[in-house]
């Protein structure tokens, strides 16, 4: 990795985009929606300068299987959305899956249900991690909190595609996607556009034809192929990141993710300030979720306080790492609203005090 | 007669694979099939073809034909293709897509790869019936036609007319051949491959998107034999769809 001195000063959306022209990202496939704009518009004026193809498609539906049919030709391509522009993805996210067809997914949260706002939220926690189209399946997901870690993740994210062929989601926010900062870039050496694409569709030229597929009809084949699937959604267990910050004397810990996890650190430094024992847990992969490192921490008698800009999702999985040896309180922030470190403070506090 | 004598005069195009179809008696798909390995196969393309395959009874057309595919959701077929042209635009595409999957829930993906000039081909079977899912009215049923889903006969009041697919894509920018034939009679197989060659030139030429309609049996839900489906197309299917190219820009002597 050559890191370059420059930095320069992008919203998270460019940032998004950057990162993925670093990782060498020959298609994009877009449709127009707030608050992720700013990615499509930057891949239209970037992608023909590298000799790949930007479509802006007739619908998130088209998009989404436009870039199925380029992962089916192992080439690394990638669709950006928000909420109810993911939402009609979701078919083709299944499909791909099913079919193992490795692609990058971007959604920009925004308030939801329905066409909620345009403002920051993280409603879209159970779609991304659960799934969200029909069917067993799971995609790696990936919650950066700046700038620089949407760049950094947008790049892994194309390599954690290829190695376990499944799609990868990257899921920020609006205030990810629209807030500006300084971020520096770097290049990504090694990557082979080929390697490993023993599976990719070129044409059969000399050899035998390859087919790409979801559908399993022969007696006994889906289950085969459903075992398999899990066989490699365990093996990703194996693949977490996640970030703690003040955890080691901390009498609670905030659980939080993406944006909302870099404004609890704030809070979490205000609190340390005023000599309360307070820490951060902040998964980075969604999915899989970091359960273990939680379950640590719970073992060390840590009390636990998730808090997200939505009205309970992510305190599932919080609770179901540490369900053997403790609990998590949960402390909403109704999307609709741009949090403050204040609007985290305040919960944090009122837990600290009911013990 | 000894063997010394005889003359092959009718084969397996390699490209085929040396297996039975699953379709029915009399269903056109297996027509259509050998059309197209013929095509890719006289044209040299068999080694550079992506086949995107969609939902329908032709689902399985990656099992009779010996190239790379991949499979489209149902009516995305177009745009699964436009990934493909997008990733290897080397390559020769084509998509093959019955009626329902192409003229309903896949109408916007269709007509906006078309607009868009894509430079892939799709083959259309209309047999004016959903086949798979057991005989529901498509966008294409013709007007009095009973289907599972309107029993009483297509009504064009009540759930509109049949639509002519070729016609609406030849009207699009970006398309550079738009035909329709029909596979009832040995002359107008002869002419479904001849357009169908044309649209696939399309691509190879780089001129735009190619587009063939084929009219088609589909005697299991018609609840017909074979020959009573041909007399169908004949009869009642080509008289409301008329054969013919609706769009050639070779002839019209340019490119798009
Ligand atoms: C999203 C979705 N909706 C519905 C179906 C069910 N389905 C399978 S085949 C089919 C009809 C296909 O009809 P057509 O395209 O006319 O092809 P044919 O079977 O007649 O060849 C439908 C509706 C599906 N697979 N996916
Ligand atoms: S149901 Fe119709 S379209 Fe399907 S295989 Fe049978 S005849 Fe062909």
């Amino acid at each position: 990795m050559t890191k370059q001195p420059e930095r320069i000063f992008v919203k998270g959306n460019e940032a998004v985009a950057r990162g993925a022209l670093a990782a060498r990202c020959k298609c994009f496939f877009g449709y127009p929606i707030t608050p992720q704009n700013e990615i499509p518009e930057f891949m239209s004026a970037e992608m023909p300068k590298t000799g790949g193809r930007f479509v802006q498609a007739e619908s998130e539906v088209a998009a989404a299987n436009m870039l199925l049919g380029a992962g089916s030709c192992g080439i690394r391509a990638m669709t950006s959305s928000s909420s109810p522009g993911v939402s009609l993805k979701q078919e083709a996210i299944s499909y791909m899956a099913g079919s193992e067809i490795p692609a990058v997914i971007v959604n920009m949260n925004r308030g939801g249900p329905g066409l909620g706002d345009i403002g920051p939220a993280q409603g879209d926690y159970y779609q991304s991690t659960r799934g969200g189209g029909h069917g067993d399946y799971r995609l790696l997901v990936l919650a950066p909190a700046t700038g620089q870690e949407a760049y950094d993740m947008t790049i892994k994210a194309f390599d954690l595609a290829f190695k376990y062929r499944n799609p990868v989601m990257v899921l920020g926010d609006a205030i990810l996607g629209q807030m500006k900062e300084g971020i520096t870039p770097w290049q990504p050496e090694g990557i082979d556009d080929e390697a490993g694409r023993d599976w990719a569709l070129n044409g059969a030229d000399k050899r035998e034809k390859r087919l790409i597929k979801s559908l399993f009809l022969e007696e006994g084949a889906l289950a085969g192929q459903n075992k398999h699937l899990q066989a490699k959604y365990e093996d990703m267990q194996s693949y977490v990141e996640y970030e703690e910050f003040e955890t080691e004397d901390a009498e609670l810990i905030v659980c939080s993710y993406g944006s909302i996890g870099r404004i609890a650190k704030s809070a979490v430094r205000t609190l340390r300030a005023q000599g309360k024992k307070v820490g951060l847990f902040r998964p980075i992969t969604l999915y899989p979720f970091p359960s273990e490192p939680l379950l640590a921490l719970a073992r060390q008698g840590k009390r636990f306080l998730t808090i997200e800009h939505n009205l309970g999702q992510m305190v599932d999985d919080v609770r179901l790492a540490i369900r053997t040896v403790a609990d998590s309180e949960f402390a909403p922030i109704y999307p609709g609203n741009l949090p403050v470190p204040e609007d985290i403070e305040g919960p944090v506090l009122k837990c600290l005090e009911g013990k | 007669m000894s063997e010394m004598n005889e003359k092959l005069v009718f084969d397996r195009p390699s490209a085929m694979i040396d297996r039975p179809t699953h379709y029915c008696p009399g269903c056109h798909h297996g027509v259509a099939h050998r059309l197209v390995a013929e095509l890719l196969e006289e044209l040299g393309v068999v080694e550079k073809t992506i086949m995107i395959g969609s939902i329908g009874c032709s689902v399985f057309i990656y099992n009779y034909l010996n190239v790379d595919a991949v499979e489209a959701p149902h009516g995305r077929a177009p745009a699964v293709a436009t990934g493909v042209k997008a990733a290897r635009n080397d390559k020769f595409v084509l998509a093959y897509q019955g009626d329902g999957d192409l003229a309903s829930i896949g109408m916007a993906e269709i007509l906006h790869a078309a607009n868009r000039g894509e430079r892939i081909a799709v083959v259309f079977v209309n047999n004016t019936v959903y086949g798979m899912t057991g005989g529901q009215m498509a966008p294409t049923t013709l007007v009095g036609q009973k289907t599972t889903t309107c029993p009483d006969g297509r009504c064009a009041d009540r759930e509109g007319s049949p639509i002519r697919m070729t016609e609406i894509i030849a009207e699009l920018g970006g398309t550079a051949f738009a035909g329709r034939a029909s596979l009832d009679s040995v002359k107008n197989i002869r002419t479904a491959k001849k357009y169908m060659r044309k649209a696939f030139q399309c691509q190879l030429e780089d001129r735009g998107f190619g587009f063939v309609e084929l009219l088609s049996a589909c005697p299991t839900n018609w609840k017909m034999t074979p020959l009573q489906a041909n007399e169908r197309i004949t009869n009642e299917m080509i008289p409301y769809f008329p054969l013919g190219v609706f769009k050639d820009v070779t002839e019209e002597g340019g490119a798009c």
